[in-house]
C-alpha cells in the first residue's frame, strides 16, 4: 500500500468515529436547548393567556384547541391543590400534516374570581425523526467533504513534501553496484529526507568502495599468484626432464604438476572473470557467429571424440553483432565444453542458430538447479572443473548487452544466447 | 638446417627463481644466457652487446620493462624481444607489440613453450630462407607444413603436424599434455581440464611415423606427458 493512500485510510477511519460520537453529543445538547427553549415559550404563553382572561373572560369557555393553542376548563379546589406546573410530550392530529404529530404539553391551573381553571398549551415540537435524518445527511456531506479535502491536500502538499523521497526510491530501484550508476539527490528543506539522503549517500559510497576494493583486490591476488606458480610448475617440469626419478615417484610429480596446472587455470578464470566486470575487453568489432562457432566446434573435435560426443550445428539463420571478439569466443568454447563435458559418452551436442538466438543443446536425467548454476564455483559438481564456466559466460554476455538462459525440456539441458 | 647454437640471449626478470629456470631451459638448448635482474643492468647490457633475443619482464622493481623496448626499437636495435608478464594484460600486450615486441608470453607458461616461441623468433629473424627443421631422418619444411621422412613425403592432418613440429622444437624435452593442448588446440581448449584426448593425436602419429620407417620415437612420460626421443 503506498503511503499516500495509507495515511488516507486511517483518516477516513478515524474521522467516521469522530464524527459519530461529535454528532451524537450534538444531538443530544441541541435537543436539550430546543426542549428548554420551547418550555419557556409555553410558560410565556400561559401568563399571556391568563392575563388575557382577566380581559376577555369569554376565553376561559374555550375547551378546544381548533382555532388556538391552548384550552382552558374549570376544575375545582381541591384538584388544584398542590398543583405545580407540568410539561408533557404527547400527540396531537395535525390537519396540515394529515397525521399525528408529536407536541409540547404544558399544564397549569389557575384561579379567576374564585373560580379555579385549568389550561393546557401546546406547541408544535421538533420532529427527532426529521432532526436526526438532516443530521445525519449533513454529516456525510462533511465526512465526503473532509476525505476530499484530505485527498487533494495529500496529493499536492504531501506529493510536493515527499518528493525527493520517491525521487531517491526511484533512482534505488534502479540503481546497480556492479553497473557503477550514480545516484542524484535533489535537495530537500525537511530534515529527515536531508538525512536520509545523506545516509544513503555514505551507504552508497561504501559499498562501491569495498565492491571496488573487493574487484581489486581478487585481480591483484591472481597476478600475485602467477610467478609464484609459474616457478613452481616450470622447476617440476624440469625435475622431471632432468632427474630419473622411478616411475613411481614420476607419477607423483605428474600429480602435483596436474593440481597446480589446475590452480593455474582457476587462477587465469578469476583473472578473466574480474577483467570482464572491470570493464576491459572494450574493443568491438562486428562478429560472425556462424564462422566463430564453427571455427571453435573445429577445436573441439577432438576433445569430442575422445568423450565419445558428436557436435551437430544447424543453421537457421545468420547472426551478425558487433562486440568483442575475444569474448564471444570465451563465451562460446565455455558453453561448448560445458555441453561435451556434461553429456554422457554416446550422445550428441546440437547447437542450434536461429533467428531466436543460439541454442546449446545436449541430453541429461535432471534438471539443474537454475538460481545456482551461473553462480561461481555453484555449478558442476564434476572434478577437474573450475566451476568459474558459466559464472564468466553470465559474466560474458551481460557485458556484451546479451541474455543467457537455462530451460530444461525433454531431456535436454538447453543454453540460449539471446542477441 | 637450422641451428640455433651460440645465439645469445638476455634474461630480464626480477625473480630469482623464475630467471634461474628460464636460464635453466634455455641452456639446454644451447644458447648462451645472460641473466639479470634489474632494469639498469638491462639497459647497460643492451648499450654494450648485441642479443638475437631478449626476454623482458614488465614488472621490474626499478622501472618499466616496456621502457627497455623503447629504447632498444628507439636507438634501432634489430635485437628480437618476447615479453614476459604476470599481467597478462590486452592492454600491455597490444601496447608491447605496437612497440615492436615479437612476441607476449603470459605467466605461468610451461617450459617447453618458452622455448617453443623463442626458437620461433629467431627462426623468423635469424634464419631467413631457411624453413626446414631436420631430425633424424625427418624434414619438416615450416612454410608448406610438409613432411618427409628419407625424403618420401608423410600425410599429416594440421593437428598431427603440430604436434609433431612441436614435440620436435623440444626434442629430447618433456612436454607435458597441457603445454602441447594450449600450444595446438589453441586459446579456447585450455580450459579444460582433461587432455587426455591428446593421446588419440599421439597414437595416430606414432602410427604414420612407424609406418614410414621415422627414426623418432615419441615416448609418454608418467601420465605427465611426452618426450620425442631422437638417437
Amino acid at each position: 500500500m503506498k503511503l499516500l493512500n495509507y495515511t488516507t485510510t486511517y483518516f477516513a477511519v478515524i474521522l467516521i468515529f469522530l464524527l459519530g460520537v461529535w454528532a451524537l453529543i450534538f444531538y443530544f445538547e441541541i435537543l436539550d436547548e430546543i426542549y428548554d427553549s420551547m418550555d419557556d415559550g409555553l410558560d410565556n404563553q400561559k401568563m399571556l393567556v391568563i392575563r388575557q382572561a382577566k380581559e376577555d373572560p369569554s376565553i376561559l369557555s374555550k375547551n378546544a384547541f381548533e382555532d388556538g393553542n391552548y384550552i382552558i376548563t374549570p376544575t375545582t379546589a381541591q384538584h388544584s391543590r398542590g398543583f405545580t406546573d407540568a410539561y408533557r410530550d404527547t400527540l396531537m392530529f395535525m390537519e396540515n400534516e394529515d397525521e399525528y404529530e408529536p407536541v409540547r404539553l404544558l399544564e397549569s391551573v389557575f384561579q379567576q374570581n374564585g373560580q379555579y381553571y385549568k389550561i393546557k398549551v401546546v406547541t408544535s415540537m421538533v420532529e427527532e425523526d426529521d432532526l436526526r435524518k438532516e443530521l445525519f445527511f449533513s454529516l456525510i456531506w462533511l465526512y465526503l467533504g473532509l476525505i476530499l479535502t484530505i485527498l487533494v491536500l495529500n496529493n499536492v502538499l504531501h506529493k510536493k513534501a515527499w518528493k525527493p523521497f520517491y525521487k531517491l526510491l526511484h533512482q534505488l530501484e534502479k540503481f546497480s553496484i556492479e553497473k557503477d550508476s550514480k545516484i542524484k539527490f535533489e535537495a530537500t528543506k525537511i530534515e529527515e529526507f536531508k538525512l536520509l539522503n545523506e545516509r544513503v549517500d555514505r551507504l552508497l559510497k561504501k559499498s562501491v568502495e569495498s565492491y571496488k576494493s573487493q574487484k581489486e583486490f581478487i585481480e591483484n591476488a591472481s597476478h600475485e599468484l602467477q610467478t609464484p606458480l609459474a616457478i613452481s610448475i616450470n622447476k617440476l617440469e624440469l625435475m622431471a626432464e632432468n632427474a630419473n626419478l622411478p616411475p613411481a615417484q614420476m607419477e607423483e610429480l605428474g600429480t602435483v604438476l596436474h593440481s597446480l596446472e589446475r590452480l593455474t587455470r582457476l587462477n587465469r578464470s578469476l583473472l578473466l572473470l574480474s577483467r570482464i566486470e572491470n570493464r576491459q575487453f572494450e574493443a568491438k568489432e562486428n562478429i560472425a557467429w556462424n564462422d566463430l562457432i564453427k571455427q571453435i566446434i573445429t577445436e573441439f573435435d577432438d576433445f569430442a571424440e575422445h568423450q565419445q560426443v558428436k557436435i551437430s550445428l544447424t543453421e537457421e539463420a545468420h547472426i551478425e553483432h558487433t562486440g568483442n571478439k575475444d569474448l564471444a569466443g570465451i563465451l562460446v568454447s565455455n558453453l561448448l565444453k560445458n555441453a561435451i563435458f556434461h553429456t554422457p559418452s554416446g550422445t550428441a551436442v546440437e547447437i542450434k542458430i536461429s533467428a531466436k538466438g543460439i541454442e546449446f543443446i545436449n541430453p541429461g536425467s535432471a534438471p539443474l538447479e537454475k538460481s545456482k548454476i551461473f553462480s561461481r564455483f555453484k555449478g558442476g559438481e564434476k572434478e577437474d572443473s573450475t566451476g568459474l564456466g558459466l559464472a564468466i559466460s553470465k559474466a560474458i554476455v551481460e557485458k556484451m548487452n546479451m541474455d543467457l538462459t537455462y530451460n530444461y525440456t525433454s531431456q535436454n539441458h538447453i543454453f540460449t544466447i539471446f542477441f | 638446417m637450422a641451428t640455433f647454437e651460440t645465439m645469445k640471449i638476455l634474461i630480464v626478470e626480477d625473480e630469482k627463481d623464475m630467471r634461474q629456470n628460464m636460464q635453466t631451459t634455455l641452456e639446454k638448448e644451447n644458447f648462451l644466457i645472460e641473466p639479470v635482474a634489474t632494469y639498469k643492468e638491462a639497459m647497460s647490457k643492451i648499450g654494450v652487446y648485441d642479443y638475437d633475443c631478449i626476454l623482458l619482464d614488465i614488472g621490474l622493481p626499478d622501472g618499466n620493462g616496456l621502457a627497455i623496448l623503447k629504447t632498444l626499437k628507439e636507438k634501432g636495435y634489430s635485437d628480437s624481444v618476447i615479453i614476459v608478464s604476470a599481467k597478462d594484460s590486452i592492454d600491455d600486450k597490444v601496447y608491447g607489440l605496437e612497440l615492436g615486441a615479437d612476441d607476449y608470453l603470459p605467466k605461468p607458461f610451461h617450459m617447453a613453450e618458452l622455448n617453443a616461441r623463442v626458437k620461433a623468433v629467431l627462426r623468423r629473424r635469424k634464419l631467413e630462407g631457411n624453413n626446414l627443421l631436420e631430425v633424424a631422418n625427418v624434414t619438416i619444411n615450416i612454410n608448406n607444413h610438409q613432411v618427409n621422412v628419407d625424403g618420401e613425403s608423410m600425410e599429416l592432418n594440421r593437428k598431427e603436424f603440430d604436434v609433431l613440429f612441436y614435440l620436435c622444437t623440444n626434442q629430447n624435452r618433456l612436454v607435458s599434455k597441457s603445454a602441447l593442448a594450449e600450444h595446438v588446440w589453441g586459446d579456447y581448449i585450455d580450459q579444460t581440464d582433461n587432455f587426455d584426448f591428446i593421446y588419440s593425436q599421439i597414437k595416430n602419429l606414432r602410427k604414420k611415423l612407424c609406418d614410414k620407417n621415422a627414426e623418432l620415437e615419441i615416448k609418454a612420460v608418467y601420465g605427465i606427458g611426452y618426450k620425442l626421443l631422437v638417437p
